[in-house]
């Protein structure tokens, strides 16, 4: 990774080394939470394949860190959204597997009571705000949401997630300038697995590093490696705190990968087998098992117990939602409008 | 009551919210410092600060988006858009953004916004200034569309749009913001869905809003005379929901229909509100509904050819006289 040092003048170091004074209850909390994600979408993949869940479907696995370092930054008043992989990010935030499990199978008991499936998480009252399907569209709605925040002085601040592909979209460039020019707490976050569904950024973009463009709107920006959760945690804690101290927006480029397709219906011709055996040697739970288990913070086996437990909970999750009801026809038209 | 322009109905309308309500904000190209570009918020940066009256750089996508987020927030934005020909650019935000956030969050959000700009062939603008897009709108589920002709009905519509907790897109026709009327005095609002008889007649149902409603209410009296028929003029005010009680109300009276409107013919809402009458009123009609929108082209520069374009009097009432077999 480059040395952020060398990069433009808004390009940041951050401070290293807070993830390690987390209590160890939190240690293992998010530890936890990446293994659930991770046996989450493992179902879900099972799931799609049987046919119980249907349209598109975008696993996170191999992102945890990503999604887990960036919750524990968060306040549970500050607001997260996102794009459409965000099983695992929604997980993070709080919200309940089953209440997702039960979404992407078109479910009343669904987090969204069937309305939105896999694309469309959202849970308002865990700071969990979606949930958008058209690239990009999320970034300047996100940016509303700060403004609001600012506006009412609540002193939250807003996250929001965004692919590699989807750096180009103006609106994406149109937001990072009004975020600069009216001080939005607003922390911007690239999640960058270097496809654009199958299409290599190298090929399509004039902008890496990606958060060099930053540089172009006056933002503080700085990359980390988002497949190591300690690091991850950092640089989220880092960039929340001065997005609220400062009421200014921040970019964070996370590098990682994504070890599935880009969805369900993708085959990964772009990648080979080689290629994707050595991004899986950096998975991130693996690394913070080894951490954990190094530090003296649990044990090895403890941190089975763990696993089989996700396991054996993603089962359940699973069988729950096969049995939960359809959502009733008057449904169709309930939220179209707000009766007035 | 009180004679004012078109563009000073609204500002009242947003000044008279604005103090009701703090949530409730104006962000657009040109609003604060330059007044507006059609000076639609003249002195309301004076008036509300900088923090309520703000200025954008002009990237309509982002900051109607922005806007919108704000919205899903608990904020209340006034959006303009300096025309809709821009606003083009911002669809994604009003489309896939506030038209769906009610619905995909099983109404765990709303957005209450209120977009609103000029629409319609200001004069000798060309082609990409002329257009009147609503049916990009009224085609969308979620959104409410409200086109005022007279500016009683401006002021009192932009209030309940701003009232209103869903996503509001408020058509403005750029060659009325000079046009005057009575506004009655104090609180005046005008129900959102609900139609008004501009003019009652027996014989001929006319239906038309924004600036052709303006025109045809000037024209009305004489023409009536010189057909010998009486023109009943219906201004629905809102183009979705329609208020079709009202509509076919008139229709049951008349038997006949014209509908005049600006806008590419094609698909246009005159469409959909003929479809509605030969749905639901087909046994009232005595002749098939006609309708008159512009000439489906883009619109010419030149003077001489715009006018034909636009409907005319000639081609309406051609079309009065079509539907009354006269």
């Amino acid at each position: 990774m480059k040395q952020t040092s060398q990069l433009g003048a808004h390009a940041h170091n951050f401070p290293r080394g807070r993830a390690a004074e987390l209590p160890k209850e939190t240690l293992l909390k998010m530890y936890r939470d990446m293994v659930e994600q991770r046996r989450f979408e493992e179902a879900t993949g099972r799931a799609y394949g049987l046919g119980k869940i249907m349209g598109f479907c975008h696993l996170y696995i191999g992102q945890e860190a990503i999604s887990v370092g960036a919750a524990a930054a968060l306040r549970p008043s500050d607001v997260m959204m996102s794009a459409y992989r965000i099983h695992a990010q929604a997980m993070a935030r709080g919200v309940p597997a089953q209440a997702i499990m039960d979404e992407l199978f078109g479910k009343a008991t669904g987090c969204v009571q069937g309305l939105g499936g896999s694309m469309h998480i959202f849970d308002i009252a865990k700071g969990f705000w979606g949930g958008w399907g058209l690239v990009g569209q999320q970034v300047p709605t996100a940016a509303g949401v700060a403004f609001a925040q600012k506006y009412q002085s609540t002193g939250d601040v807003t996250m929001v997630f965004f692919g590699d592909g989807a750096v180009h979209q103006g609106a994406i460039h149109e937001t990072f300038n009004l975020a600069s020019v009216w001080g939005l707490p607003i922390v911007f976050v690239v999640e960058n697995n270097q496809y654009g569904m199958g299409t290599a950024l190298s090929r399509v973009s004039a902008l890496e590093p990606l958060h060099e463009m930053a540089d172009a709107y006056k933002i503080r920006h700085y990359e980390f490696n988002g497949m190591d959760l300690l690091e991850s945690y950092d640089a989220f804690a880092d960039a929340v705190d001065y997005a609220r101290e400062h009421s200014r927006p921040v970019y964070l480029e996370a590098h990682c990968s994504r070890f599935r397709g880009h969805s369900m219906s993708d085959p990964g011709k772009y990648r080979t087998k080689e290629q994707l055996e050595e991004e899986k040697a950096h998975d991130p739970i693996p690394g913070f098992a080894a951490f954990l288990v190094d530090c003296g913070v649990t044990t090895h086996d403890a941190l089975e117990a763990i696993d089989e437990a996700a396991k054996g909970e993603m089962k359940l999750v699973l069988e729950r939602a096969e049995a939960a009801p359809w959502p009733d026809p008057e449904l169709i038209s309930k939220y179209v409008l707000v009766n007035s | 009551m009180a004679q004012l322009l078109f563009r000073d109905a609204l500002n009242q309308a947003m000044s008279e919210e604005m103090e009701r309500d703090s949530r409730v904000y104006l962000v657009g190209e040109e609003v604060a410092q330059y007044d507006g570009a059609y000076k639609v918020s003249q002195g309301m940066l004076a008036r509300f600060g900088e923090k309520r009256v703000i200025d954008t750089p002009i990237a309509e996508l982002g900051f109607v988006a922005v806007a919108v987020g704000s919205a899903l927030a608990g904020l209340r934005p006034i959006i303009e858009v300096m025309t809709y020909n821009f606003a083009i650019l911002s669809l994604d935000a009003i489309i896939n953004t506030a038209a769906k956030a009610h619905q995909m969050t099983a109404g765990q959000l709303s957005c209450p916004i209120v977009l609103r700009g000029a629409t319609g062939a200001g004069g000798a603008l060309a082609a990409q200034h002329s257009q009147s897009l609503e049916s990009q709108y009224t085609h969308i589920p979620g959104l409410i569309c409200v086109s005022p002709s007279t500016p009683a009905d401006a002021k009192g519509l932009l209030k309940s749009a701003i009232r209103d907790p869903n996503p509001v897109i408020f058509f403005e026709h750029e060659a009325l913001y000079s046009a005057k009327g009575e506004v009655p005095d104090g609180e005046h609002l005008v129900p959102i869905g609900k139609g008004d008889i501009k003019r009652e007649g027996g014989d001929v149902t006319i239906i038309a809003w924004s600036r052709q409603m303006k025109q045809l209410i000037e024209q009305a009296d004489a023409w009536s005379e010189e057909l010998g028929l009486d023109i009943e003029l219906v201004d629905p005010r809102t183009l979705r929901p329609l208020d079709m009680e009202l509509i076919l109300a008139s229709v049951k009276k008349t038997g006949r229909v014209v509908i005049v409107e600006e806008g590419f013919q094609f698909n246009h809402v005159g469409a959909e509100i003929a479809y509605r009458i030969q749905r639901d009123g087909f046994d009232l009609l005595d002749a098939p509904v006609e309708r008159v929108t512009n000439i489906d082209v883009p619109m010419p520069y030149s003077p001489a050819l715009e006018k034909l374009v636009l409907p005319n009097a000639d081609r309406i009432k051609a079309a009065i006289r079509a539907v009354c077999y006269k």
